[in-house]
């Protein structure tokens, strides 16, 4: 957080709490100040999509407020009423009046100063595996498939460390190009490639899913994408055709061992049971 | 040269004459005859014609039989037929299934009690009810001669795994018509415990009728008990699926919800058509008895949601993915939104409704927490987690989570959220409860401060396990919201008993006046059940669309032009037709139940009921 602008914000609530504005006034200003810290009070900014859900909850409930008695229902409108019917506030009325083409210009003029960016596609990041693929002739049930060499974890402590480190080198003759060398998607193509490559470190990818589906998204790439996911519009090879199915387990065991992160359990009760 | 002058007069002459020839051919427009050929044809028109004709009908003797497997519907498609049909259904049997439930509940109310507004209550949603039925029943047919129509080899196979249903199914909806009509005709005419009786028969048929259809509807989603080649090996099996309870119990509860939703936004209609302080007071109550039985039904309601979502993910996992985080995602953000928008105008209009009660309200000061409260808990339930982004923005998140509001779009956030919402919602209402009454007991200050630190504690409990969610994988964390809803059961039980005992007797500082209440109020209780019918399509279709090309997931495949997933745009415009006609039909449903109030044809004003609703006489009830 940008501690500067939420201390701005908040000094300004601090001000209009001692002078006791008026209901209208602090309407004005929780919607202001909301947006403010929304929009730049994080270091990473917020996308407009999720910042155009937060103020129009932030408007819908300011309105609520306003409306939900009928002394604060009088609190909102006697002030606007006044200050549209009555002679002394016939200046600023129409100093009002006259600045909205100047906002709406002004509003024209910003959106015309947008940077020219690709235009953008929906696509889902993370689309549902099929139910079963076939890699290098053997068939694989992405719903039930485990990581075969998960259990020497356990099992066979330095055998798993074989793997891993297995996996390490596959990693770094053939992935970190794209997905970097600290497993953060900033690989040395990466600023070519949209959609970018995906971020392991990024607490949403490893830790949400079973190790099969990213046996999936390893074996098939980009050219195998569902529909939702765009196909074809990631740059990510069909690794199928360059390593074999064991090499790719292993590659799956090094990412989630060099993040720190544990793969999503199977489900207690699956597929099995249903016919 | 005499000749050559001869010559040239010959040749001028003969190219005057070629002129004038051509210029009188070139316009001479006179009629001439047509020339008819006398020559017979060489094959006899008529012996052809018999010919063709002869050898279509041995074409057409010869034709094989052969089962269709769909047809076409015009227009719009078989799909969209068929969808439209089924979901006006569905909104019709809920809201048939839900007013006797609460009519029954109001009815025994007012038994209890004595109290007559209570019975006039009952009876006035009663009157929804026969027109409601006809057209549940209506379009129940027209649904199976669509089905029978459009996709008649997969209604085949639905008829071959069930049934042995359909009879049993036939039987209840006759002992359904039977308990409806006396319920509805008999009112005032029997025993009071006999028409209750009645009353609670409606329910338990109406429940059983739900259950059946259920099996089948689910038994589309997760198939069981039958062979890999689709053949029925065990019928109870096919029937008790993964999916069927959770169905069963969703839609239990949600159509409680809904059906007091469509009734409150029917007094709502009426209040803002009153035209006397007794017709809009009698109003007010009836919309916010209607909405109270909603609420109620809508507070358990995400967890029943939660519990149907957790076996769809048990059953297969693809699916659970599909619905979570793939092609449906984005219908669950505008799940959240909408029922974010519920919870906040469930508690405006609690807000409003402290309003109906004259002096000082102590609680009006709290509103602005609570509103707090709710917005941050929306905000945080309505974060989606694959957020919309451009491709600049995604660079500046270096991934495509946010590193603060990333944390936000995951499960342990959105139930920590939920569950929040729900509490809020409960102090909201026990606010208004308390509006204009100050307890009387010695031990009040005991019992309101037992009563903070009980819903302190839930609410610890529940941002606890929130926060605890990050720290453990995800079949742990899914377990967390076991707790989490416990704790908020609980504390709601607990606060509702000491709630109980520390009003009895309490002192009345103002009296409520029904009918005081803004206009805006109204429009509030016409928006919770539009919110809720939207919902009930949007969510029925993410269940629905989860099969994908499948009629029967992974049985039965679906080889139809139709087979595709629709884009979540189009699907959320034919959910809203359907929404809209829905509220048509509705709309004149209330108009005939109006009718009922209206002045006989040729009787004079003095016999006019003094305002609508009245339930004809009966036996003094607890008599």
């Amino acid at each position: 957080m940008k501690l500067a602008i939420v201390l701005a914000v908040v000094a300004v609530m601090v001000v209009l709490r001692l002078v006791r504005a008026g209901l209208l006034v602090w309407l004005a200003a929780w919607w202001v100040g909301t947006y403010a810290v929304l929009r730049y009070g994080f270091v990473t900014p917020i996308p407009a999509s999720a910042l155009h859900i937060f103020m129009a909850i932030t408007a819908l409930s300011l309105f609520a407020y306003a409306t939900s008695s009928r002394e604060r229902m009088r609190a909102t409108y006697e002030p606007v009423l006044a200050f549209a019917s009555e002679s002394r506030f016939t200046l600023p009325l129409a100093l009002v009046a006259a600045s909205i083409p100047g906002v709406v210009a002004w509003s024209v003029y910003q959106g015309l100063q947008q940077p020219l960016q690709p235009p953008y596609f929906g696509r889902t990041v993370h689309p549902s595996p099929p139910a079963e693929i076939t890699s290098r002739g053997e068939k694989v049930d992405l719903a039930r498939a485990a990581n075969p060499f998960r259990n020497l974890e356990k099992t066979d402590v330095q055998a798993f460390r074989r793997h891993v480190e297995n996996g390490r080198r596959v990693y770094y003759r053939n992935c970190f190009f794209c997905h970097g060398d600290d497993l953060g998607g900033a690989g040395m193509y990466a600023h070519g490639l949209d959609p970018v490559p995906a971020n392991f470190l990024d607490s949403g990818v490893l830790p949400m899913f079973q190790e099969s589906f990213f046996f999936w998204r390893i074996a098939k790439g980009g050219p195998g994408m569902p529909d939702e996911g765009a196909p074809g519009d990631s740059a990510m090879p069909e690794w199928e055709r360059m390593l074999s199915n064991e090499e790719m387990w292993d590659v799956i065991l090094f990412l989630y061992d060099d993040a720190g992160y544990r793969p999503r359990a199977l489900e207690a009760v699956g597929a099995e049971v249903a016919h | 040269m005499n000749r050559r002058a001869l010559l040239g007069i010959v040749g001028a002459f003969l190219l005057l004459t070629a002129v004038l020839r051509v210029w009188v051919a070139v316009n001479d427009r006179a009629y001439r005859a047509p020339v008819y050929s006398t020559q017979v044809q060489p094959v006899p028109r008529e012996q052809g014609i018999a010919d063709q004709q002869k050898a279509a009908e041995a074409k057409a003797k010869a034709k094989k039989y052969e089962a269709p497997t769909y047809r076409q519907f015009p227009f719009v498609g078989s799909r969209v037929a068929i969808w439209v049909v089924a979901e006006l259904h569905l909104m019709f049997a809920a809201f048939v299934l839900a007013v006797p439930m609460f009519a029954f509940i109001i009815e025994v109310i007012g038994y209890a009690t004595g109290d007559k507004r209570y019975d006039r209550l009952a009876f006035e949603f009663t009157k929804l009810l026969s027109t409601s039925f006809s057209f549940t029943a209506s379009f129940g047919g027209f649904l199976t001669f669509m089905l029978i129509a459009l996709y008649p080899a997969f209604t085949n196979y639905l008829m071959e795994v069930f049934s042995p249903t359909f009879l049993p199914y036939v039987l209840l909806f006759f002992a359904e018509a039977g308990c409806l009509y006396s319920y509805y005709y008999g009112w005032g005419k029997f025993h009071p415990l006999v028409h209750l009786a009645l009353g609670l028969a409606i329910n338990v048929v109406g429940t059983l009728i739900m259950f059946i259809a259920n099996a089948w509807a689910s038994f589309m989603m997760t198939p069981q008990g039958i062979s890999d080649s689709g053949a029925l090996v065990d019928l109870y099996a096919a029937f008790d699926n993964f999916t069927w309870m959770p169905i069963n119990i969703h839609r239990f509860i949600g159509n409680i919800a809904f059906g007091g939703s469509v009734a409150a936004a029917y007094a709502a209609w009426k209040f803002l058509h009153a035209e006397t302080d007794e017709q809009r007071a009698h109003y007010d109550w009836m919309g916010y008895v209607g909405n109270f039985v909603a609420i109620s039904a809508f507070l358990p309601l995400p967890f029943a949601g939660y519990y149907l979502a957790a076996e769809i993910y048990a059953y297969n996992q693809a699916l659970g993915i599909m619905m979570m985080g793939g092609a449906f995602s984005w219908l669950f953000i505008i799940q959240a939104v909408l029922i974010g928008n519920l919870f906040l105008a469930a508690n405006y209009y609690l807000w409003l409704g402290m309003g109906r009660v004259e002096g000082v309200q102590a609680y009006q000061k709290y509103v602005k927490y609570l509103l707090a409260a709710i917005a941050v808990c929306f905000a945080v339930w309505a974060t989606p987690h694959s957020l919309i982004a451009t491709t600049a923005e995604i660079r500046a998140m270096g991934g495509t989570l946010h590193p603060m509001l990333g944390y936000l779009g995951v499960m342990s956030a959105k139930n920590t959220a939920v569950n929040v919402l729900i509490l809020t919602t409960y102090v909201s209402f026990l606010f208004y409860r308390r509006t204009g009454k100050r307890p009387t007991v010695s031990w009040a200050k005991l019992g309101n401060l037992v009563q903070f630190l009980i819903f302190a504690a839930s609410t610890a409990i529940v941002i606890f396990y929130g926060i605890y969610g990050y720290f453990v994988e995800a079949a742990v964390r899914i377990a967390f919201s076991v707790p989490q809803v416990l704790s908020v059961l609980v504390a709601m039980v607990l606060m509702t008993v000491i709630d109980i005992f520390l009003m009895r007797g309490a002192h009345a500082t103002g009296e409520t006046h029904w009918g005081k209440i803004p206009a805006v109020s109204q429009y509030v209780l016409i928006f919770i059940a539009v919110t809720f019918t939207w919902l009930m399509g949007l969510m029925g279709y993410v269940r629905s669309g989860l099969r994908q090309h499948w009629h029967v997931y992974g049985v039965l495949v679906d080889s139809s032009p139709d087979a595709f997933t629709p884009t979540l745009g189009f699907a959320a415009n034919v959910v809203s037709v359907c929404v809209i006609l829905f509220f048509a039909l509705i709309a004149f449903v209330f108009w005939l139940a109006s009718l009922h109030d209206k002045r006989d044809w040729g009787t004079t004003q003095s016999d006019e009921p003094a305002h609508g609703g009245h339930a004809p006489k009966r036996v003094s009830a607890g008599s």
